[in-house]
């Protein structure tokens, strides 16, 4: 059984039909990515997945849990984490602060402990503390990096930050939407080396909403391609480049450029 | 905790030289601090004796502010929640000890707990349904809870109507009789400590960096499994038990309480207090609650005209620092 499912998934916003029958899945400890032309509804894909929007029909499985009922919060501690298409750290806060919050629905303690300082309290605070310093370690970002305030890292940082800071919730699977955006080259080719690793290391499946063609195609295991709504082809990587509905999707919409890079 | 202080932030770019810039140049170090602590607290235990009797009434008064701010700044400061009623809070809290005491026969502190869980109550019943929506609609509920409150007070028998109640008594503790001012003035100078106390150990926990992470952010804190409406909820309380407290030792220290002490005036003062030393800094609204207090009370000579000159001086601190008196960046 696969870790995500969905079935016949329909959204729609005032009559606009945004998602259309979709079904979807993705397995235990893999890598699948989700594309598709600039609209074609994979960020409200996501937010139906995580709780954000709720979809007039279908079914929503994770683990074998139905998720349609669950609000965000909810979703993120029954096991699956997110990023956000633009970054959205937490201002004015450091860097450790803001991946601390992944532990948030980990862990429990609450006024009367802060109040009193109790020892529960305080080996709990402890373990906040160390598990977002291992998160931050394994996305790399040093420990100099830690006190400063997190919006003012360099924008690459900030983007490897937001994914310590999903890791920190201890997901079993970790939604990416478009997390090579605005990186340079290198800062790519060591995306494609977190996101394996994160596979590989922490057990940790991915699934990745991604405009950049060749990055997909080199890291994901399976591909579904999502037009208008409607899910017009899933398969592994050289299938989808195969796909002459894919090549004319993406040639019908503005991404002409992606379609060469298929 | 294993933060490297160095490290510099653009916030240190900040070129131009100012008088808090080089207040907290000064007070770089803990130790600094804590000697800086050390000597405020040592000159608020003498200023009833080197200030006399009428400083002593007004210093009290700035005390019980400081309370009620720290605690309203747990809900605008921290959570980011827009209260225009708090002053019902104050007055719930008052009117438990004055009702229970008066009427009932009760010892002051019995009434306490009392006075804390009707707050809690009011809390849950206020903040429950309003915190799911969006912050402004807690705006114009709370608004309406205070007025509610206060004049449910004066309609009612029980609280005494438009006159309110009268001969609370006060209160002992072990043998002392908290009567005079000085007496007063020094209950509520360590209900103060307290209260900043639970403030900052607040501030720096998992339910204060929550408030934080909400206030910055809802989608995001809610992607981090954060329940932003138990966590709101949760600042709404705490905000309550604050001023059921404040409340409390106002209406032993007064002996009498009666509506118009819990006006809407009375709202927007706190929450001035709170907006003018700066939202969720600690040091900064206990400033605001002693210019808040202090400030007409200084400007006396000025007759008539205190209130406008009182009110100037407001506006020009909210133009040129709109996030407060105190400075921004460094540490919370």
């Amino acid at each position: 059984m696969a870790l995500l499912e969905l079935n016949g998934v329909s959204l729609g916003f005032a009559g606009n039909t945004v998602l259309q029958d979709v079904d979807f899945a993705v397995g235990e400890r893999a890598i699948a990515s989700l594309i598709g032309p600039n609209g074609a509804g994979k960020t409200s894909l996501f937010n139906c997945i995580t709780g954000f929007y709720k979809p007039q029909r279908g079914r929503i499985t994770f683990g074998g849990a139905q998720m349609l009922s669950l609000k965000p919060w909810q979703v993120t501690r029954a096991g699956i984490a997110r990023t956000f298409q633009n970054v959205r750290l937490f201002r004015q806060m450091s860097v450790l602060e803001n991946v601390m919050s992944g532990q948030h629905c980990r862990t429990n303690a609450g006024a009367i402990g802060a109040i009193f300082r109790v020892p529960a309290q305080r080996r709990e605070e402890e373990h906040i503390h160390e598990v977002a310093g291992a998160c931050l370690r394994f996305v790399g970002i040093d420990a100099d990096e830690w006190g400063r305030d997190a919006t003012t890292l360099a924008y690459g940082h900030q983007r490897r930050v937001e994914i310590a800071r999903a890791l920190a919730t201890e997901p079993k699977l970790l939604l990416l939407d478009e997390p090579a955006a605005g990186l340079t080259r290198g800062e790519k080719a060591e995306l494609v080396t977190l996101i394996s690793r994160i596979r590989d290391e922490r057990g940790v499946a991915v699934l990745l909403i991604e405009h950049d063609t060749s990055l997909v195609m080199s890291i994901s295991e399976r591909v579904s391609v999502l037009d208008h709504g409607v899910m017009i082809a899933e398969g592994a990587p050289k299938e989808i480049q195969a796909n002459p509905r894919v090549i004319e999707a993406y040639l019908g919409s503005e991404d002409a450029e992606a379609a060469l890079a298929l | 905790m294993a933060l490297e202080p160095g490290s510099p932030g653009p916030q240190s770019v900040e070129a131009r030289p100012s008088a808090w810039g080089g207040l907290s140049a000064i007070l770089d170090t803990p130790q600094k601090r804590g000697i800086t602590i050390v000597v405020i607290l040592a000159a608020m235990v003498i200023a009833p004796q080197a200030f006399g009797p009428y400083a002593t009434v007004i210093l009290t008064n700035a005390l019980l502010y400081t309370i009620l701010a720290l605690g309203l700044n747990v809900v605008v400061g921290y959570a980011g929640l827009l209260d225009l009623g708090y002053a019902a809070f104050f007055a719930v809290g008052a009117y438990s000890v004055g009702i229970l005491t008066t009427g009932f026969g009760w010892n002051f502190w019995a009434t306490i707990p009392v006075a804390v869980i009707v707050a809690m109550i009011a809390g849950v019943i206020i903040g429950g349904p309003t915190l799911r929506l969006r912050s402004d609609y807690l705006a114009i509920v709370t608004l309406g809870f205070g007025e509610i409150v206060r004049i449910a007070a004066r309609n009612l028998q029980i609280t005494g109507a438009a006159s309110g109640i009268s001969g609370i008594e006060q209160p002992w503790l072990f043998g002392w009789h908290i009567a005079r001012q000085v007496d007063f003035y020094y209950v509520f100078l360590v209900l103060a400590v307290i209260a900043i106390l639970v403030s900052v150990r607040l501030a720096n926990s998992r339910l204060g960096r929550a408030w934080l992470y909400v206030r910055h952010d809802e989608d995001a804190a809610e992607a981090m499994g954060i329940d932003r409406v138990r966590v709101k909820l949760a600042a709404y309380i705490i905000g309550a038990i604050y001023g059921s407290i404040g409340g409390a030792f106002f209406a032993v220290n007064l002996t009498a309480i009666s509506p118009q002490s819990f006006s809407f005036q009375q709202s927007t003062l706190f929450l001035m207090a709170v907006v003018l030393g700066g939202m969720g800094k600690i040091p900064g609204v206990i400033l605001g609650a002693f210019v808040v207090v202090l400030g007409p009370e200084l400007l006396r000579d000025l007759g008539s005209f205190r209130y406008l000159v009182f009110a100037v001086g407001l506006l020009l601190i909210m133009l040129f620092r709109p996030s407060g008196i105190w400075p921004s960046g460094g540490k919370r």
